[in-house]
C-alpha cells in the first residue's frame, strides 16, 4: 500500500473510529495479557475462574434491578434515580418479613420488626440461611416483590401520574426527590447501621464444576431465582398480549394511544414488574452479601444505570447483557488493577462505550 | 388567595427596574431569615456571642451554596446542561488545591505552593476535568449527559479514596491523595489571617485592623474566634457578588445569548451559525473552575479534606437550591443558596436545639421503643427520636421539597423569568412608543 492510501485511510477515519480502534486494540492487548498470565502462571486458573464466577452473579443480579429500570425509560421516558432506592425498599421489607416469621419465638419482636436496630437478634442464633429457614426466607423473598410493587405504584399515583406529560428532565428531578425521601423514611425507620442479617452459608460440595472449591448455596439460590425471573420477562414479553402492548408503547406512544392500547394499565404493569424485580434483586442482594444498609441501592445505581446504558437504553435484553458486562468487568477487572478501584473500571466502561456507540450496546432494539 | 397566588406577589419586581427589585428581594429574604434566626436564638437564650455565631453559620452556607448554584446555573440555567457531578468538580479544585499546597514533608506531602498559587491550579484543574468530561458527554442527549457527568464524579470520588493512590512519586517528589484518611495543607480560610495578624502569623500581636475588629468584637461579646470566621465570611460573600456580577454580565453579552440560545433549541442555533461545540465546552470548563473555586472556599477552608465530602448527594443540594430559586436566573440562584441553607441545611439542627432546650424529650435507641411508649399515651419519646434523628429528617424534608416544587413550582419561588437578552432593561416600555411608529396599543 502506497503511503497516498495510507494517508487517505487515514483521514478518512472519524476521530471516533480513531478512538474506537485504540480501545479495541486495549481490549484484545488484555485478553491477550488475560492468556499469557493463565498459561505462565501468574494468575491462579482458580482463581480466575472464581473472578468469573462472582462476575456472573453480580452481573445477574444487577440485570434483574436493570430489566426494571430499562423498561421505566422506554415506557414512562424518564431516567429513573429512585430505582436503586425501590431496591433497598425490597431489602428492608423482605427481610424483615424472613426474620419476623424466622425468628419467632427466638427473638424479641422489637429486635425482629426494624431488622436488627437494636444490634440484638445475631442471624447466626436465628439460623438465617436458606437450609435452616426455608419458608422464612422464601417468604421473605415474595414480600420483597409484593412490598416494592406496592411502595412503587403508591409513589407513582402521588408523584409521577400528575407529571405524566411533562418533558424527562422534571421527571428525572422529581425521581431525586422520590429516591431521597425513600432512603430516608428506610434510615429514619431502620436506623443508618450497617448489620449482619444472614448466617454464613451453607456450601456444596461438588464434582462437576469446573473450578475449584466449594458451591455457596446462597449464591446458587440466587442465580436460580435470577434466571428463571428473567426467562419469565422474555416469555412475558413476547408470548402475551400485555407484552405485546408495552413493547408497542416503548416503540412508539402516541401510535400505541391511536391503536386503542390503554396506556395507563400498561405503564401499572411497567411498575409492577420492574419495581417487583427490583424489590426481588435487594432481597436477593443482600441474600448474597450476608448485610444490609440504608443506602445500598443507592450505591448499586449507578451500576445499574451503567448496565442499562451499555445494553442501550429501552431494551431489555441489552440491559441483562449490559448487566452481565458490567458484572464481569468489575470482578475480572481485578486482574489488573486493586479492588477498591473496579468501580472505576467499570463507570470508564460505560462512559467509553457511549462515545462510541450512544445508542449503547444493543441499542435501538426496543423492549424486544 | 391560594399560597401559591401568595407566593408569586411577593416575588412581583412592581415598578422598579429589574434589577433593584432583584437586590431588594433578595435584601427582603435574607433580613427574614436573620429575623426568624435571630427571634428563635433568643427564645433559646442564647447568647450574643451564640446568636451571632449562629447567623454566621447560616451566612456561610447561605454563601457557599449560592456560589455553587451561581455556577451550575451556568451550565443548567443557561445552557441547559444537566450536570449532576458537581461535587466531583469540587473535589478536582479542592484536591488539585491541595496537593499543590500541602508541605512537601508532611505525609502526604505536596509541592508547598503559595495559596494563590493552589487557588488557580485548582480552578485550572477542575476546568481540565470539566473538558475532559464534556468532550465524551457533549453530544449525548440529557440524562445520557447527566449519567456521564455523575459517573465522571463517582470516578473521581473513588480515585480520591482509592488506597493506591494514597502516596505515588512524580519525578523525585513524594505526592499523594492521602486516599480515605484525607490530606491536610494551608486552609484558605487562612487568607484572613492576613487581615488580623502581620504576615498571617497568628501567635504574632494583631495588626491595627485586627485590632479594631476584636474589640468590636469584645464590645459586642463576641469571641475572637467567631470574628476571625466572619471575615472569612464577609470574603465569601464579596465572592458571591462578584461572581453574580460576573455571571450576569456573561448572560448579557454575545457569548451569554448562544448560550440561551442552546438551551432554547440547540439545532437553530447551530444553523445559524454559531459554534455551539466550541461554546458548551467553553461554558462547562469556566462552570467547572467556578465548582472548583466553591469547592476551595468551602472545604478546602479547614485545611483538611477527604473524599467522604464529596458524595454524589451533595451535587443534588446544590440543585435543590437552584430549583428552589429557580433555574436560569442569577437572582433566583442566590436566593435558592440562602433559602436552602436556612431553611433546609441549618434549619432542622436549630429546630432540634429549640426542642431539646425546651423539652425533656430523651431520644430512645429505636422507633419500636419509641412507639410502645406512644402506645402507653406518652408522645415524647417519639418526638425525641424524631428530633435526634435530624440529620435522617433533613432529607426527607429535602426530598419533598424538590417533589412539590417539580409537581406545583417547577420554575422555581422566582416562577418563569423572562431573560431579556439586551443589555438594556426593555419591560419598561413606554406605553406611546407602540403607538408612535404605528402599532397597535392594547387599549
Amino acid at each position: 500500500m502506497s503511503t497516498v492510501d495510507v494517508r487517505r485511510l487515514f483521514s478518512s477515519l472519524t476521530v471516533e473510529q480513531l478512538f474506537g480502534g485504540v480501545l479495541l486494540g486495549g481490549c484484545l492487548l488484555l485478553v491477550l495479557d488475560l492468556v499469557r498470565r493463565l498459561v505462565v502462571g501468574d494468575l491462579a486458573v482458580g482463581t480466575f475462574t472464581t473472578f468469573l464466577w462472582r462476575g456472573i452473579v453480580d452481573g445477574l443480579l444487577i440485570g434483574l434491578a436493570a430489566i426494571g429500570l430499562s423498561m421505566t425509560y422506554s415506557i414512562l421516558r424518564f431516567a429513573n434515580f429512585s430505582h436503586g432506592d425501590l431496591v433497598t425498599t425490597g431489602a428492608f421489607t423482605g427481610w424483615t418479613v424472613a426474620y419476623l416469621v424466622g425468628g419467632a419465638g427466638v427473638a424479641e419482636l422489637g429486635s425482629r420488626l426494624l431488622l436488627r436496630a437494636d444490634g440484638r437478634a445475631q442471624p447466626g442464633d436465628l439460623g438465617m440461611h436458606v437450609f435452616a429457614e426455608p419458608l422464612a426466607i422464601g417468604l421473605g423473598l415474595v414480600v420483597a416483590a409484593v412490598s416494592t410493587v406496592l411502595v412503587a405504584l403508591l409513589i407513582d399515583r402521588l408523584v409521577y401520574r400528575p407529571m405524566r406529560d411533562t418533558g424527562g428532565i422534571p421527571l428525572l428531578i422529581a425521581s431525586v426527590g422520590v429516591a431521597l425521601v425513600l432512603r430516608y423514611v428506610i434510615a429514619f425507620i431502620y436506623t443508618s447501621s450497617t448489620r449482619g442479617v444472614t448466617a454464613s452459608a451453607p456450601r456444596l460440595e461438588h464434582e462437576l464444576i469446573f473450578w475449584t472449591g466449594s458451591l455457596n448455596v446462597h449464591q446458587l439460590t440466587m442465580v436460580a431465582a435470577a434466571l428463571v425471573l428473567m426467562v419469565g420477562v422474555h416469555l412475558l414479553l413476547q408470548r402475551t398480549k400485555l407484552g405485546k402492548a408495552m413493547r408497542a408503547m416503548a416503540d412508539n406512544k402516541d401510535l400505541a394511544l391511536v391503536t386503542g392500547i390503554p396506556t395507563e394499565r400498561v405503564v401499572r404493569a411497567t411498575w409492577v414488574i420492574g419495581a417487583g424485580l427490583a424489590g426481588v434483586a435487594g432481597y436477593l442482594v443482600v441474600l448474597d452479601r450476608g448485610t444490609i444498609t440504608y443506602n445500598l441501592g443507592w450505591f448499586l445505581l449507578l451500576l445499574i444505570f451503567a448496565a442499562v446504558i451499555l445494553g442501550g437504553i429501552g431494551s431489555i435484553y441489552g440491559a441483562i447483557a449490559g448487566s452481565l458486562v458490567i458484572g464481569l468487568a468489575i470482578n475480572v477487572s481485578l486482574v489488573w488493577i486493586p479492588s477498591d478501584m473496579n468501580e472505576i473500571a467499570a463507570f470508564a466502561l460505560m462512559i467509553l462505550v457511549l462515545i462510541f456507540r450512544p445508542q449503547g450496546l444493543l441499542g435501538g432494539v426496543q423492549t424486544a | 388567595m391560594t399560597a401559591r397566588d401568595a407566593i408569586g406577589r411577593l416575588f412581583e419586581p412592581g415598578d422598579r427596574p429589574r434589577w433593584q427589585a432583584d437586590l431588594l428581594l433578595i435584601a427582603k429574604i435574607v433580613l427574614v431569615i436573620y429575623a426568624v434566626f435571630v427571634v428563635f436564638g433568643l427564645v433559646l437564650g442564647l447568647s450574643v456571642n451564640g446568636v451571632v455565631s449562629t447567623l454566621r453559620r447560616v451566612t456561610f452556607f447561605a454563601a457557599v451554596y449560592a456560589l455553587l448554584t451561581l455556577a451550575l446555573n451556568l451550565h443548567w440555567g443557561y445552557t441547559g446542561l444537566f450536570n449532576i457531578g458537581v461535587a466531583g468538580f469540587m473535589a478536582v479544585g479542592v484536591y488539585s488545591m491541595a496537593i499543590l499546597t500541602a508541605s512537601p514533608d508532611a505525609s502526604p506531602g505536596g509541592f508547598g505552593l503559595p495559596l494563590w498559587v493552589g487557588v488557580l491550579g485548582g480552578m485550572a484543574a477542575a476546568a481540565v476535568v470539566g473538558l475532559i468530561a464534556a468532550l465524551p458527554a457533549l453530544r449525548l442527549r440529557a440524562d445520557y449527559f447527566a449519567i456521564v457527568t455523575l459517573g465522571f464524579s463517582e470516578i473521581v470520588r473513588l480515585s480520591l479514596l482509592s488506597a493506591s493512590l494514597r502516596e505515588f512519586e512524580v519525578a523525585g517528589r513524594e505526592l499523594g491523595t492521602g486516599g480515605g484518611s484525607g490530606i491536610t495543607f494551608t486552609g484558605t480560610q487562612s487568607i484572613v489571617d492576613w487581615l488580623f495578624y502581620p504576615g498571617g502569623d497568628r501567635r504574632a500581636d494583631p495588626t491595627v485592623v485586627g485590632e479594631f475588629l476584636f474589640g468590636v468584637g469584645d464590645l459586642l461579646g463576641v469571641q475572637s474566634t467567631v470574628v476571625r470566621s466572619g471575615m472569612y465570611t464577609v470574603l465569601l460573600l464579596v465572592c458571591v457578588v462578584a461572581l453574580y456580577a460576573l455571571l450576569s454580565r456573561i448572560a448579557y453579552s454575545p457569548f451569554g445569548r448562544v448560550l440561551k440560545a442552546i438551551r432554547e433549541d440547540e439545532l437553530a442555533a447551530r444553523s445559524l451559525g454559531k459554534p455551539t461545540d466550541r461554546v458548551k465546552i467553553k461554558v462547562f470548563m469556566l462552570g467547572c473552575a467556578l465548582m472548583g473555586l466553591a469547592g476551595m472556599l468551602w472545604q478546602g477552608g479547614r485545611g483538611f479534606v477527604t473524599p467522604e465530602s464529596f458524595m454524589p448527594i451533595l451535587t443534588f443540594y446544590v440543585f435543590v437550591a437552584l430549583i428552589v430559586g429557580g433555574s436560569g436566573s442569577n437572582t433566583g440562584s442566590v436566593i435558592g443558596g440562602f433559602v436552602f441553607a436556612a431553611a433546609l441545611w441549618e434549619g432542622p439542627p436549630f429546630v432540634q436545639r429549640i426542642v431539646r432546650a425546651n423539652l425533656d424529650a430523651r431520644a430512645p435507641p429505636t422507633i419500636y421503643d419509641a412507639a410502645v411508649e406512644l402506645g402507653s399515651l406518652d408522645p415524647l419519646p417519639l418526638l425525641g427520636y424524631a428530633v435526634g434523628n435530624v440529620d435522617q429528617l433533613r432529607f426527607m424534608i429535602v426530598g419533598l421539597v424538590l417533589i412539590l416544587l417539580m409537581l406545583w413550582r417547577p420554575d422555581g419561588l422566582l416562577g418563569h423569568r423572562t431573560e431579556t437578552a439586551a443589555a438594556t432593561d426593555l419591560s419598561k416600555r413606554p406605553t406611546t412608543a407602540a403607538a408612535a411608529d404605528g402599532g397597535e396599543t392594547d387599549e
